[in-house]
Protein backbone atom coordinates (compact mmCIF):
# COMPACT_ATOMS: atom_id res chain seq x y z
CA UNK A 1 0.00 0.00 0.00
CA UNK A 2 0.74 3.29 -1.06
CA UNK A 3 2.26 5.50 2.22
CA UNK A 4 -1.31 7.64 3.36
CA UNK A 5 0.46 8.74 6.77
CA UNK A 6 3.82 9.69 7.12
CA UNK A 7 5.15 9.26 11.00
CA UNK A 8 8.69 9.46 10.60
CA UNK A 9 9.52 12.76 10.31
CA UNK A 10 13.01 12.05 12.30
CA UNK A 11 14.14 9.45 9.74
CA UNK A 12 14.03 12.04 7.38
CA UNK A 13 11.50 14.78 5.68
CA UNK A 14 10.13 16.09 2.36
CA UNK A 15 11.91 18.94 0.87
CA UNK A 16 9.69 21.67 0.97
CA UNK A 17 8.79 23.64 -2.30
CA UNK A 18 10.47 26.86 -1.71
CA UNK A 19 13.97 24.96 -0.69
CA UNK A 20 13.97 22.87 -3.97
CA UNK A 21 12.79 25.93 -5.88
CA UNK A 22 15.48 27.85 -4.71
CA UNK A 23 18.35 24.98 -5.08
CA UNK A 24 17.17 24.44 -9.06
CA UNK A 25 18.70 27.45 -10.52
CA UNK A 26 22.09 26.19 -9.24
CA UNK A 27 22.19 22.71 -11.10
CA UNK A 28 20.96 24.36 -14.48
CA UNK A 29 22.17 27.99 -15.04
CA UNK A 30 24.27 28.75 -12.21
CA UNK A 31 26.33 25.60 -12.21
CA UNK A 32 29.78 27.57 -11.87
CA UNK A 33 32.15 26.11 -9.66
CA UNK A 34 32.97 27.96 -6.65
CA UNK A 35 36.53 28.30 -7.01
CA UNK A 36 36.66 29.58 -10.34
CA UNK A 37 37.61 33.15 -11.32
CA UNK A 38 34.66 34.14 -13.85
CA UNK A 39 31.53 35.45 -12.85
CA UNK A 40 29.43 32.26 -13.17
CA UNK A 41 31.63 31.05 -10.46
CA UNK A 42 31.98 34.03 -8.72
CA UNK A 43 28.58 34.18 -8.64
CA UNK A 44 28.32 30.43 -6.78
CA UNK A 45 30.89 31.81 -4.13
CA UNK A 46 28.62 34.93 -3.11
CA UNK A 47 25.83 32.45 -2.94
CA UNK A 48 27.71 30.12 -0.50
CA UNK A 49 29.01 32.85 1.33
CA UNK A 50 25.26 34.07 1.50
CA UNK A 51 24.19 30.67 2.48
CA UNK A 52 26.33 30.49 5.43
CA UNK A 53 26.06 34.04 6.58
CA UNK A 54 21.66 33.27 7.14
CA UNK A 55 22.73 29.90 8.78
CA UNK A 56 25.36 31.54 11.37
CA UNK A 57 22.79 34.31 11.85
CA UNK A 58 20.16 31.75 12.88
CA UNK A 59 22.28 30.34 15.38
CA UNK A 60 24.50 33.11 16.72
CA UNK A 61 27.59 32.39 15.21
CA UNK A 62 30.14 34.21 13.21
CA UNK A 63 29.89 32.61 9.22
CA UNK A 64 33.59 31.73 9.50
CA UNK A 65 32.40 29.23 12.28
CA UNK A 66 29.99 27.13 9.80
CA UNK A 67 31.56 24.26 7.93
CA UNK A 68 29.74 22.41 5.47
CA UNK A 69 29.64 18.50 5.15
CA UNK A 70 27.68 16.15 3.76
CA UNK A 71 25.78 15.77 6.33
CA UNK A 72 25.13 15.03 10.35
CA UNK A 73 27.57 11.95 10.81
CA UNK A 74 30.52 13.63 8.49
CA UNK A 75 30.12 16.56 10.86
CA UNK A 76 30.50 13.82 14.03
CA UNK A 77 33.10 12.23 12.58
CA UNK A 78 35.04 15.46 11.83
CA UNK A 79 34.60 16.57 15.19
CA UNK A 80 35.30 13.91 17.60
CA UNK A 81 38.23 12.68 15.47
CA UNK A 82 39.82 15.41 14.51
CA UNK A 83 39.82 16.97 18.09
CA UNK A 84 41.06 13.47 19.01
CA UNK A 85 44.26 13.98 16.80
CA UNK A 86 44.42 17.64 17.30
CA UNK A 87 45.01 17.47 21.17
CA UNK A 88 46.14 14.04 21.91
CA UNK A 89 49.35 15.73 23.11
CA UNK A 90 47.51 17.08 25.72
CA UNK A 91 45.05 14.34 27.14
CA UNK A 92 43.69 10.70 25.30
CA UNK A 93 39.94 10.64 27.12
CA UNK A 94 36.67 11.29 25.66
CA UNK A 95 33.47 11.63 27.44
CA UNK A 96 30.07 10.75 25.48
CA UNK A 97 26.69 9.22 26.66
CA UNK A 98 25.49 5.76 25.69
CA UNK A 99 22.53 7.21 23.93
CA UNK A 100 24.30 8.74 21.39
CA UNK A 101 23.92 8.18 17.39
CA UNK A 102 26.16 5.83 16.10
CA UNK A 103 27.64 7.96 14.33
CA UNK A 104 29.10 9.21 17.40
CA UNK A 105 29.28 5.66 19.07
CA UNK A 106 30.94 4.05 16.78
CA UNK A 107 33.27 6.82 16.22
CA UNK A 108 34.25 7.15 19.72
CA UNK A 109 35.01 3.09 19.61
CA UNK A 110 37.41 3.31 16.54
CA UNK A 111 39.27 6.13 18.68
CA UNK A 112 39.48 3.42 21.54
CA UNK A 113 40.96 1.02 19.34
CA UNK A 114 44.10 3.54 18.08
CA UNK A 115 44.83 4.46 22.58
CA UNK A 116 41.92 6.83 23.49
CA UNK A 117 39.77 5.74 26.32
CA UNK A 118 36.36 6.59 26.17
CA UNK A 119 33.50 7.30 29.56
CA UNK A 120 30.32 6.43 28.03
CA UNK A 121 28.06 8.28 30.47
CA UNK A 122 24.46 6.76 31.92
CA UNK A 123 21.20 7.99 31.68
CA UNK A 124 18.12 7.72 34.14
CA UNK A 125 14.91 6.63 32.31
CA UNK A 126 14.21 9.39 30.99
CA UNK A 127 17.28 9.40 28.82
CA UNK A 128 18.74 12.18 30.76
CA UNK A 129 22.73 12.37 31.30
CA UNK A 130 23.59 13.13 35.04
CA UNK A 131 25.58 16.65 35.01
CA UNK A 132 27.50 14.87 38.39
CA UNK A 133 28.38 11.51 37.18
CA UNK A 134 30.08 14.14 34.11
CA UNK A 135 31.52 16.33 36.42
CA UNK A 136 33.40 13.41 38.25
CA UNK A 137 34.29 11.54 34.90
CA UNK A 138 36.45 14.59 33.98
CA UNK A 139 39.96 14.38 34.34
CA UNK A 140 43.04 16.19 32.97
CA UNK A 141 43.35 13.60 30.42
CA UNK A 142 39.86 14.90 29.54
CA UNK A 143 40.14 16.70 25.61
CA UNK A 144 36.47 16.37 24.53
CA UNK A 145 32.79 15.70 25.88
CA UNK A 146 30.37 14.95 23.16
CA UNK A 147 26.52 15.06 23.98
CA UNK A 148 23.61 15.11 21.46
CA UNK A 149 21.44 18.07 22.01
CA UNK A 150 18.08 16.02 21.76
CA UNK A 151 17.91 11.97 20.96
CA UNK A 152 16.80 10.63 17.68
CA UNK A 153 15.11 7.52 19.18
CA UNK A 154 13.37 8.62 22.50
CA UNK A 155 13.33 12.44 21.63
CA UNK A 156 14.76 13.51 25.28
CA UNK A 157 16.40 17.36 24.83
CA UNK A 158 19.59 16.92 27.20
CA UNK A 159 20.58 20.20 29.24
CA UNK A 160 23.41 21.52 26.98
CA UNK A 161 23.41 24.78 28.37
CA UNK A 162 24.69 23.38 31.74
CA UNK A 163 26.51 20.93 29.95
CA UNK A 164 28.66 23.12 28.30
CA UNK A 165 29.03 25.38 31.30
CA UNK A 166 30.75 22.49 32.76
CA UNK A 167 33.07 21.76 29.81
CA UNK A 168 33.98 25.33 30.07
CA UNK A 169 34.83 25.31 33.22
CA UNK A 170 37.06 22.20 33.10
CA UNK A 171 38.70 23.59 29.85
CA UNK A 172 37.35 21.11 27.72
CA UNK A 173 35.61 21.15 24.55
CA UNK A 174 32.09 20.38 24.17
CA UNK A 175 30.53 19.21 20.55
CA UNK A 176 26.75 18.29 20.41
CA UNK A 177 25.25 16.22 17.75
CA UNK A 178 22.00 18.66 17.13
CA UNK A 179 20.75 16.62 14.47
CA UNK A 180 17.01 16.69 15.66
CA UNK A 181 17.13 19.67 17.82
CA UNK A 182 17.93 21.81 14.60
CA UNK A 183 14.42 23.34 13.40
CA UNK A 184 13.00 22.35 16.72
CA UNK A 185 14.44 24.11 19.37
CA UNK A 186 15.71 27.74 19.52
CA UNK A 187 19.63 27.39 19.42
CA UNK A 188 22.40 30.39 20.35
CA UNK A 189 25.67 28.14 20.06
CA UNK A 190 27.18 31.21 22.24
CA UNK A 191 24.31 31.32 24.83
CA UNK A 192 24.76 27.36 25.20
CA UNK A 193 28.28 27.16 25.66
CA UNK A 194 28.73 25.28 22.70
CA UNK A 195 32.36 24.72 21.24
CA UNK A 196 31.06 22.32 18.20
CA UNK A 197 27.67 21.28 16.54
CA UNK A 198 26.50 18.95 13.79
CA UNK A 199 23.62 19.97 11.63
CA UNK A 200 21.57 18.20 8.60
CA UNK A 201 19.32 19.55 6.41
CA UNK A 202 17.37 16.59 5.33
CA UNK A 203 15.39 16.40 8.85
CA UNK A 204 14.38 20.22 8.60
CA UNK A 205 12.61 20.11 4.96
CA UNK A 206 16.13 20.49 3.15
CA UNK A 207 17.48 18.15 0.68
CA UNK A 208 20.04 14.62 1.72
CA UNK A 209 24.06 14.84 1.39
CA UNK A 210 24.23 18.28 3.08
CA UNK A 211 24.79 19.48 6.75
CA UNK A 212 27.38 21.29 8.49
CA UNK A 213 29.22 21.40 11.73
CA UNK A 214 29.99 24.80 13.37
CA UNK A 215 33.25 25.42 14.79
CA UNK A 216 33.85 27.89 17.64
CA UNK A 217 36.50 30.06 16.90
CA UNK A 218 39.75 29.26 18.84
CA UNK A 219 38.87 25.28 18.83
CA UNK A 220 41.90 23.52 18.01
CA UNK A 221 40.81 20.81 14.84
CA UNK A 222 42.63 18.91 12.58
CA UNK A 223 41.39 19.29 8.81
CA UNK A 224 38.80 16.67 8.07
CA UNK A 225 39.15 16.24 4.28
CA UNK A 226 42.59 17.05 2.42
CA UNK A 227 43.31 18.56 -0.33
CA UNK A 228 41.85 22.30 -2.00
CA UNK A 229 40.84 24.99 -0.24
CA UNK A 230 37.34 24.84 0.67
CA UNK A 231 35.98 25.46 3.78
CA UNK A 232 39.15 28.06 5.09
CA UNK A 233 41.23 24.61 4.51
CA UNK A 234 39.27 22.31 6.97
CA UNK A 235 37.17 20.05 4.25
CA UNK A 236 37.89 20.17 0.80
CA UNK A 237 36.22 19.37 -1.91
CA UNK A 238 33.88 21.32 -4.67
CA UNK A 239 30.77 22.56 -2.41
CA UNK A 240 27.69 21.10 -2.76
CA UNK A 241 25.97 24.31 -3.94
CA UNK A 242 22.92 24.00 -4.72
CA UNK A 243 22.78 21.79 -1.25
CA UNK A 244 23.84 24.80 0.72
CA UNK A 245 21.57 26.75 -0.92
CA UNK A 246 18.48 24.30 0.04
CA UNK A 247 20.39 24.40 3.41
CA UNK A 248 20.05 27.65 4.32
CA UNK A 249 16.48 27.81 3.04
CA UNK A 250 15.07 25.11 5.26
CA UNK A 251 16.67 26.77 8.06
CA UNK A 252 15.53 30.42 7.25
CA UNK A 253 12.26 28.55 7.36
CA UNK A 254 12.26 26.33 10.14
CA UNK A 255 12.94 29.44 12.47
CA UNK A 256 10.63 32.18 11.09
CA UNK A 257 7.84 30.29 12.17
CA UNK A 258 9.26 28.76 15.05
CA UNK A 259 7.03 29.14 18.04
CA UNK A 260 3.94 28.06 15.47
CA UNK A 261 6.03 24.83 14.50
CA UNK A 262 6.88 23.86 18.33
CA UNK A 263 3.44 24.99 19.36
CA UNK A 264 1.31 22.36 16.58
CA UNK A 265 3.35 19.29 16.72
CA UNK A 266 3.12 19.73 20.65
CA UNK A 267 -0.35 19.62 20.65
CA UNK A 268 -0.68 17.13 18.43
CA UNK A 269 2.34 14.91 19.98
CA UNK A 270 0.39 15.42 23.03
CA UNK A 271 -2.89 14.07 21.71
CA UNK A 272 -1.47 11.25 20.58
CA UNK A 273 0.53 10.32 22.90
CA UNK A 274 -2.70 10.43 25.35
CA UNK A 275 -4.59 8.80 22.85
CA UNK A 276 -2.62 5.72 22.57
CA UNK A 277 -2.48 5.92 26.47
CA UNK A 278 -6.01 5.82 27.22
CA UNK A 279 -7.06 3.35 24.31
CA UNK A 280 -4.08 0.75 24.61
CA UNK A 281 -3.52 -1.18 27.70
CA UNK A 282 0.38 -1.83 28.74
CA UNK A 283 1.56 0.90 26.80
CA UNK A 284 4.42 3.32 28.07
CA UNK A 285 5.89 6.32 26.98
CA UNK A 286 9.76 6.51 26.05
CA UNK A 287 11.61 9.54 27.03
CA UNK A 288 11.14 12.66 29.06
CA UNK A 289 7.74 13.25 29.27
CA UNK A 290 8.24 17.24 29.54
CA UNK A 291 11.95 17.74 28.11
CA UNK A 292 11.31 16.38 24.82
CA UNK A 293 11.22 17.22 20.80
CA UNK A 294 8.44 17.88 19.41
CA UNK A 295 7.31 15.78 17.08
CA UNK A 296 8.59 12.76 19.05
CA UNK A 297 6.26 10.03 20.45
CA UNK A 298 8.05 7.19 21.50
CA UNK A 299 6.69 3.85 23.08
CA UNK A 300 6.44 0.60 23.98
CA UNK A 301 3.70 -1.71 23.38
CA UNK A 302 4.45 -5.28 25.75
CA UNK A 303 3.82 -8.26 24.07
CA UNK A 304 4.17 -7.74 20.76
CA UNK A 305 6.93 -7.27 18.60
CA UNK A 306 8.43 -4.30 16.81
CA UNK A 307 8.94 -5.40 13.35
CA UNK A 308 5.56 -6.91 12.99
CA UNK A 309 3.84 -3.87 13.96
CA UNK A 310 5.69 -1.54 11.77
CA UNK A 311 4.88 -4.11 8.84
CA UNK A 312 1.39 -3.82 9.74
CA UNK A 313 0.78 -0.25 10.03
CA UNK A 314 2.76 -0.15 6.35
CA UNK A 315 -0.35 -2.52 5.13
CA UNK A 316 -1.87 0.02 6.50
CA UNK A 317 -0.30 2.94 4.60
CA UNK A 318 1.53 4.58 8.08
CA UNK A 319 5.55 4.83 7.65
CA UNK A 320 6.70 4.46 11.22
CA UNK A 321 10.04 3.35 12.80
CA UNK A 322 10.86 0.90 15.63
CA UNK A 323 14.18 0.20 17.82
CA UNK A 324 13.30 -3.75 18.49
CA UNK A 325 16.20 -6.08 17.32
CA UNK A 326 14.14 -7.73 14.37
CA UNK A 327 14.91 -3.64 12.75
CA UNK A 328 18.08 -3.16 14.06
CA UNK A 329 19.42 -5.91 11.74
CA UNK A 330 20.91 -7.12 15.64
CA UNK A 331 20.02 -9.57 18.07
CA UNK A 332 19.58 -6.45 20.74
CA UNK A 333 16.99 -4.13 20.29
CA UNK A 334 18.50 -0.55 20.06
CA UNK A 335 21.19 0.62 22.77
CA UNK A 336 19.28 3.82 23.80
CA UNK A 337 15.99 1.76 25.17
CA UNK A 338 18.82 -0.55 26.81
CA UNK A 339 20.26 2.54 28.38
CA UNK A 340 17.25 3.86 29.48
CA UNK A 341 16.58 0.83 31.80
CA UNK A 342 14.12 -1.61 29.35
CA UNK A 343 14.19 -4.99 29.87
CA UNK A 344 14.76 -6.97 25.93
CA UNK A 345 10.99 -8.40 26.21
CA UNK A 346 9.84 -4.73 26.49
CA UNK A 347 11.79 -2.99 23.87
CA UNK A 348 11.56 -5.68 21.38
CA UNK A 349 8.05 -3.68 21.43
CA UNK A 350 9.04 -0.30 20.49
CA UNK A 351 7.34 2.22 18.01
CA UNK A 352 8.83 5.48 17.19
CA UNK A 353 6.03 7.89 15.81
CA UNK A 354 7.25 11.19 14.60
CA UNK A 355 5.28 14.04 13.71
CA UNK A 356 6.16 17.72 11.33
CA UNK A 357 4.79 19.81 9.20
CA UNK A 358 2.88 18.05 6.99
CA UNK A 359 0.73 16.30 10.06
CA UNK A 360 -2.85 16.64 10.51
CA UNK A 361 -5.52 15.66 13.54
CA UNK A 362 -6.88 13.27 10.71
CA UNK A 363 -3.58 11.79 10.63
CA UNK A 364 -3.31 11.39 14.05
CA UNK A 365 -6.70 9.69 14.63
CA UNK A 366 -5.98 7.32 11.28
CA UNK A 367 -3.03 6.01 13.23
CA UNK A 368 -4.95 5.72 16.55
CA UNK A 369 -7.28 3.94 14.89
CA UNK A 370 -5.27 1.52 12.81
CA UNK A 371 -2.71 0.84 16.05
CA UNK A 372 -5.82 -0.37 18.23
CA UNK A 373 -6.72 -2.84 15.66
CA UNK A 374 -3.19 -3.82 14.90
CA UNK A 375 -1.94 -4.22 18.51
CA UNK A 376 -5.01 -6.18 19.63
CA UNK A 377 -4.75 -8.28 16.44
CA UNK A 378 -0.95 -9.50 17.33
CA UNK A 379 -1.96 -9.60 21.36
CA UNK A 380 -4.04 -12.21 19.92
CA UNK A 381 -1.63 -14.64 18.80
CA UNK A 382 0.77 -13.70 21.47
CA UNK A 383 1.47 -16.25 24.05
CA UNK A 384 2.83 -13.60 26.08
CA UNK A 385 -0.35 -11.76 26.00
CA UNK A 386 -2.63 -14.75 26.83
CA UNK A 387 -0.44 -15.18 29.97
CA UNK A 388 -0.86 -11.76 31.64
CA UNK A 389 -4.87 -12.09 30.63
CA UNK A 390 -4.87 -15.22 32.09
CA UNK A 391 -6.66 -16.69 29.43
CA UNK B 1 12.80 -8.29 2.48
CA UNK B 2 10.23 -10.39 2.28
CA UNK B 3 8.91 -13.24 0.11
CA UNK B 4 4.97 -12.41 -1.33
CA UNK B 5 4.67 -16.29 0.43
CA UNK B 6 6.25 -14.48 4.00
CA UNK B 7 3.60 -11.75 3.66
CA UNK B 8 0.80 -13.73 2.86
CA UNK B 9 1.55 -15.96 6.12
CA UNK B 10 2.23 -13.51 8.02
CA UNK B 11 -1.19 -11.14 7.27
CA UNK B 12 -3.56 -14.15 6.82
CA UNK B 13 -1.63 -16.80 9.92
CA UNK B 14 -3.26 -20.10 9.23
CA UNK B 15 -4.10 -21.95 12.96
CA UNK B 16 -4.09 -19.16 14.81
CA UNK B 17 -4.86 -19.77 18.44
CA UNK B 18 -5.14 -22.45 20.61
CA UNK B 19 -6.32 -26.31 21.17
CA UNK B 20 -8.46 -26.92 24.92
CA UNK B 21 -7.06 -30.39 26.03
CA UNK B 22 -3.91 -30.77 23.69
CA UNK B 23 -2.10 -33.36 23.23
CA UNK B 24 1.27 -32.10 23.05
CA UNK B 25 2.13 -27.83 23.85
CA UNK B 26 5.71 -26.82 23.16
CA UNK B 27 6.77 -23.36 23.68
CA UNK B 28 9.66 -22.32 23.00
CA UNK B 29 12.46 -19.16 22.65
CA UNK B 30 12.18 -16.45 25.10
CA UNK B 31 11.07 -12.88 25.25
CA UNK B 32 14.70 -11.69 26.00
CA UNK B 33 15.65 -12.74 22.21
CA UNK B 34 12.12 -11.40 20.85
CA UNK B 35 10.50 -14.60 19.77
CA UNK B 36 8.20 -17.04 21.36
CA UNK B 37 6.77 -19.63 19.89
CA UNK B 38 3.99 -21.94 21.28
CA UNK B 39 2.64 -24.58 19.59
CA UNK B 40 -0.35 -27.13 20.08
CA UNK B 41 -0.92 -30.41 18.91
CA UNK B 42 -4.00 -32.82 18.90
CA UNK B 43 -2.61 -36.57 18.16
CA UNK B 44 -5.25 -39.51 17.29
CA UNK B 45 -3.46 -42.77 16.41
CA UNK B 46 -0.19 -41.29 15.63
CA UNK B 47 -1.69 -38.57 12.92
CA UNK B 48 -1.95 -34.80 14.08
CA UNK B 49 -5.25 -34.10 13.52
CA UNK B 50 -4.79 -30.52 14.64
CA UNK B 51 -2.37 -27.86 15.24
CA UNK B 52 -2.71 -24.02 16.67
CA UNK B 53 -0.24 -21.68 17.48
CA UNK B 54 0.24 -18.89 19.29
CA UNK B 55 3.49 -16.37 18.62
CA UNK B 56 5.34 -13.27 19.84
CA UNK B 57 7.52 -12.06 17.37
CA UNK B 58 8.63 -10.78 14.22
CA UNK B 59 6.78 -10.85 10.63
CA UNK B 60 9.19 -13.83 9.75
CA UNK B 61 8.70 -15.35 13.36
CA UNK B 62 5.12 -15.77 12.69
CA UNK B 63 4.71 -16.75 9.02
CA UNK B 64 7.47 -19.63 10.54
CA UNK B 65 5.26 -20.37 12.79
CA UNK B 66 1.99 -20.85 10.47
CA UNK B 67 3.41 -22.08 7.57
CA UNK B 68 5.36 -25.32 10.07
CA UNK B 69 1.89 -25.55 11.65
CA UNK B 70 0.54 -26.16 7.90
CA UNK B 71 3.33 -28.64 7.29
CA UNK B 72 2.86 -30.63 9.95
CA UNK B 73 -1.09 -31.21 9.86
CA UNK B 74 -2.46 -33.99 9.31
CA UNK B 75 0.87 -36.12 8.80
CA UNK B 76 2.17 -38.87 11.28
CA UNK B 77 4.49 -37.99 13.80
CA UNK B 78 7.21 -39.72 12.30
CA UNK B 79 6.46 -36.96 8.82
CA UNK B 80 6.08 -34.37 11.40
CA UNK B 81 9.61 -35.07 12.71
CA UNK B 82 11.22 -34.44 9.41
CA UNK B 83 9.62 -30.80 8.83
CA UNK B 84 13.22 -29.36 9.29
CA UNK B 85 13.92 -25.36 9.62
CA UNK B 86 15.41 -25.85 5.74
CA UNK B 87 11.94 -27.13 4.59
CA UNK B 88 9.70 -24.17 6.48
CA UNK B 89 12.28 -21.76 4.92
CA UNK B 90 11.99 -22.75 1.34
CA UNK B 91 8.24 -23.55 1.40
CA UNK B 92 8.03 -19.73 2.54
CA UNK B 93 9.75 -19.12 -0.78
CA UNK B 94 13.28 -18.14 1.18
CA UNK B 95 13.71 -16.18 4.29
CA UNK B 96 16.40 -13.02 4.65
CA UNK B 97 19.77 -14.91 6.25
CA UNK B 98 19.18 -12.64 9.47
CA UNK B 99 15.41 -14.59 9.75
CA UNK B 100 16.80 -17.69 9.26
CA UNK B 101 16.91 -18.60 13.21
CA UNK B 102 13.28 -17.86 13.21
CA UNK B 103 12.79 -20.69 11.06
CA UNK B 104 14.70 -23.12 13.48
CA UNK B 105 12.40 -21.99 16.48
CA UNK B 106 9.08 -23.27 14.50
CA UNK B 107 11.18 -26.77 13.90
CA UNK B 108 11.80 -26.58 17.61
CA UNK B 109 8.08 -25.75 18.47
CA UNK B 110 6.93 -28.39 16.86
CA UNK B 111 9.57 -31.20 18.21
CA UNK B 112 9.08 -29.09 21.63
CA UNK B 113 5.01 -30.40 21.69
CA UNK B 114 5.57 -34.31 19.98
CA UNK B 115 8.00 -34.26 23.01
CA UNK B 116 5.53 -33.00 25.80
CA UNK B 117 2.89 -35.70 23.88
CA UNK B 118 5.48 -38.49 24.32
CA UNK B 119 6.20 -37.61 28.10
CA UNK B 120 2.42 -37.42 28.86
CA UNK B 121 1.94 -40.62 27.07
CA UNK B 122 5.34 -42.83 28.34
CA UNK B 123 6.20 -43.24 24.71
CA UNK B 124 9.54 -42.99 23.41
CA UNK B 125 10.42 -41.11 20.14
CA UNK B 126 13.82 -42.38 18.75
CA UNK B 127 14.35 -38.89 16.94
CA UNK B 128 14.00 -36.86 20.03
CA UNK B 129 16.43 -38.48 22.55
CA UNK B 130 18.52 -35.47 22.41
CA UNK B 131 16.66 -32.65 21.88
CA UNK B 132 16.45 -29.67 24.56
CA UNK B 133 13.42 -27.49 24.35
CA UNK B 134 15.20 -25.03 26.21
CA UNK B 135 18.16 -24.75 24.01
CA UNK B 136 18.15 -21.05 22.68
CA UNK B 137 18.82 -21.52 18.44
CA UNK B 138 20.46 -17.64 18.31
CA UNK B 139 23.55 -18.92 20.09
CA UNK B 140 24.09 -22.09 17.92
Amino acid sequence: MATKVYMDYAATTPVKKEVLDSMIPYYTEKYGNPSSVYSLGRESRKTIDESREKIANILGANPKEIYFTSGGSEADNWAIKAVAMANKDKGNHIITSKIEHHAVLHTCEYLEKHGFEVTYLDVDEYGMVDLEQLKKSITDKTILISIMFANNEIGTIQPIKEIGQIAREKGVYFHTDAVQAVGNVKIDVNELNIDMMSMSAHKIYGPKGIGALYIKKGVKIDPHIHGGAQERKRRAGTENVAGIVGFAKAMELAYENLEEHISKLTKLRDKLINDVKNKIDYVRLNGHPEKRLPGNASFCIEFIEGEALLLNLDMAGIAASSGSACTSGSLDPSHVLMAIGLPHEIAHGSLRLTLGDFTTEKDVDYVVEKLVEIVDRLRQMSPLYEKVKGV
Amino acid sequence: MYSEKVMDHFTNPRNVGEIKNADGIGEVGNPKCGDIMKMYLKIEDGVITDVKFKTFGCGAAIATSSMATELVKGKTIEEALKVTNKRVAEELGGLPSAKLHCSLLAEQAIKAALLDYAKKNNIEIEELKDFDPNEDPHHH
